[in-house]
């Protein structure tokens, strides 16, 4: 038994970075089990069980780890991981919250956030906001691993059966308790896995101004993102920073708005396909990535972007 | 209460990184150096928990070579009352530095830890989770908002879905997001005055704790360069190549 592998899900639905970590997994050893922990989450467990590269899926359930509180998941996670040689997840807010947790109490030095798999012990991960890349040989008997989502496509979900295992919950800490979590609802593209990404920056001058944003995104099928310096002025919400602390966006087209491009913000996007800027500062860093750049008043340039959009015959989806 | 915060020398945030023709690291000669930015919030928050009454002394550590202590007298600058240098000159992976802090707080016994969430060095995003696993601590990740009640302390935790709510028991470790608060500048008089906080210096192989790094850094080298394009004149020249040239829209 070789990776377990620990599956985000909101205990309905599994969320798709997890078949990243999956398809990952698989480029590292073909026996994959993978642990669906949550409340009430039989579904959750179905749906991993119907993707032909989990070997099992291990379902355990209780009220405690509805949450995914890190102090409730990793007591699991450590006594399963005895027969296990890896341990993996996405490097994302889920993973990345508890897996070091796992890796400590396994004594266990945790390679984060690996883009390339090299061999079954040594990884490709960014350093310096991406400016650098390490490969890194673990020596660890066991290892624990979080994969960047956005550089492994997803594991393909349907077509598999594999059995569906019971595992007891185990006691839990009971030093930390869940209020609640406030979620951004949209009807937009999630911003990890759109297409086409169209962020704002401090340019916009205030969160009134992302109008202008939205309707382009919207005429495109796209997610909104932003700079932290948006997010710091409060023009919108901190799930839509794109950046070294923020989120890592891979879309075929990125379009930076009133960004200048500092460093931390490159790291986000700079592996995007296409990457257009336009702002009003010829200079700007950003234009030194970008691949089609226009130097213009965004608060021109904006509605005119829509208006020639509009006058397409086809866009795609 | 006691408040421990930990705080690391990185490479300035502004500072545009050069990797060595060699492949074994980055250019750190001659390069500005800052205290990773987010333990700036960490430090922030701590002294701002002091200043409300809540708590008695804050405490600053740092790991690293002789001029780590630059971070912490700049912790003692902006309120903290006194520091701890554990020095080293080698590179100690998280685990390790877990492990120092570890045996700093079974001395120090603070009732919080507070850290940044990520070092922007080498971004691992691990040392608080660690920390907090080894003492048997409840841990408040990626946290932009901060509560103490009696006992218990409630933190706003940045997540990729928007913001959560968590309630821990006291002692915790707290991992703090650049969005906490502001951090305040030092004062020419209180810079004077730092000088004459007392920082202690520890010695790594004194602490007995295994550091051993388990991960060993084969190549570091630069990632592929992306080049820039060209600039276009007008919104319908954009919207031509996207559509024509680069077919994305």
């Amino acid at each position: 038994m070789s990776v377990l592998l620990i599956a985000e899900h909101d205990n309905s639905n599994l969320k798709v970075f997890t078949l990243n970590a999956i398809s990952a997994a698989s480029k590292i050893d073909a026996d994959i089990h993978v642990l669906v922990a949550g409340n009430k989450c039989e579904n959750v467990a179905k749906e991993v069980a119907s993707v032909p590269a989990v070997k099992k899926v291990l379902h355990s359930d209780s009220p405690n780890y509805e949450n995914y509180l890190a102090e409730n998941l990793t007591p699991l996670i450590v006594k399963l991981a005895e027969s296990y040689t890896y341990i993996i997840s996405s490097a994302n807010t889920f993973g990345k919250n508890f897996m070091p947790r796992v890796a400590a109490l396994l004594d266990t030095s945790q390679i984060s956030d690996i883009i390339k798999i090299n061999s079954a012990d040594t990884f490709i991960r960014p350093i310096y906001a991406g400016n650098a890349f390490a490969t890194v040989k673990s020596n660890d008997k066991k290892k624990c691993v979080t994969i960047r989502p956005t550089s492994f496509d997803p594991a393909p979900t349907s077509g598999g059966s594999s059995s569906i295992e019971k595992v007891e919950p185990i006691d839990i800490p009971n030093v930390s308790k869940f209020i609640k979590r406030e979620e951004t609802k949209t009807e937009r593209p999630e911003l990890g896995t759109a297409r086409v990404v169209i962020s704002g920056g401090r340019g916009l001058q205030s969160g009134e101004n992302f109008k202008l944003i939205n309707a382009i995104a919207d005429k495109l099928n796209a997610a909104v993102g932003a700079s932290r310096a948006a997010v710091d002025a409060g023009y919108i919400s901190n799930d839509h920073q794109v950046g070294q602390t923020g989120k890592v966006v891979v879309p075929d087209l990125y379009i930076a708005v009133g960004i200048s491009g500092a460093i931390q913000h490159l790291a986000g996007m700079k592996e995007s396909k296409v990457i257009v800027a336009i702002n009003k500062d010829g200079e700007a860093p950003i234009f030194s990535i970008a691949d089609y750049g226009l130097e213009a008043d965004l608060f021109e340039a904006l509605p005119q972007f829509l208006e020639e959009l509009n006058k397409l015959n086809t866009i795609q989806k | 209460m006691k408040i421990l915060v930990a705080v690391k020398r990185v490479i300035d945030y502004n500072v545009q990184v050069r990797v060595k023709e060699d492949g074994t690291g980055v250019h750190t000669d001659n390069v500005k150096m800052a205290t990773n930015p987010p333990d700036d919030n960490a430090v922030e928050e701590a002294v701002k928990i002091k200043e409300s009454g809540k708590a008695k002394e804050v405490v600053a550590v740092t790991i690293g070579e002789e001029k780590a202590q630059e971070t912490v007298r700049k912790a003692l600058a902006v309120g903290v009352d006194r520091g701890i240098h554990v020095k080293t000159d080698s590179y100690i992976e998280p685990l390790g530095v877990a492990k120092i802090l570890k045996k700093i707080v079974e001395k120090e016994k603070p009732d919080l830890v507070f850290m940044g969430k990520q070092a922007i060095d080498d971004d691992c995003n691990q040392t608080g989770q660690m920390l907090a696993a080894m003492l048997g601590w409840p841990q408040g990740t990626f946290v932009s908002k901060v509560e103490l009640k009696d006992k218990i302390i409630a933190v706003v935790r940045e997540i990729d879905e928007g913001l959560e709510t968590v309630e821990m028991n006291l002692p915790a470790v707290v991992t703090c997001d650049l969005r906490l608060n502001e951090p305040r500048y030092a004062s020419l008089p209180n810079i004077m005055k730092a000088k004459k906080k007392p920082i202690e210096q520890l010695i790594v192989k004194d602490l007995g704790v295994d550091i051993s790094n388990r991960i060993e850094q084969l190549k570091v080298e630069e990632p592929p360069k992306r080049k820039g394009g060209v600039k276009v004149s007008s919104v319908a020249e954009l919207v031509s190549k996207l559509k024509n040239e680069a077919k994305v829209i």
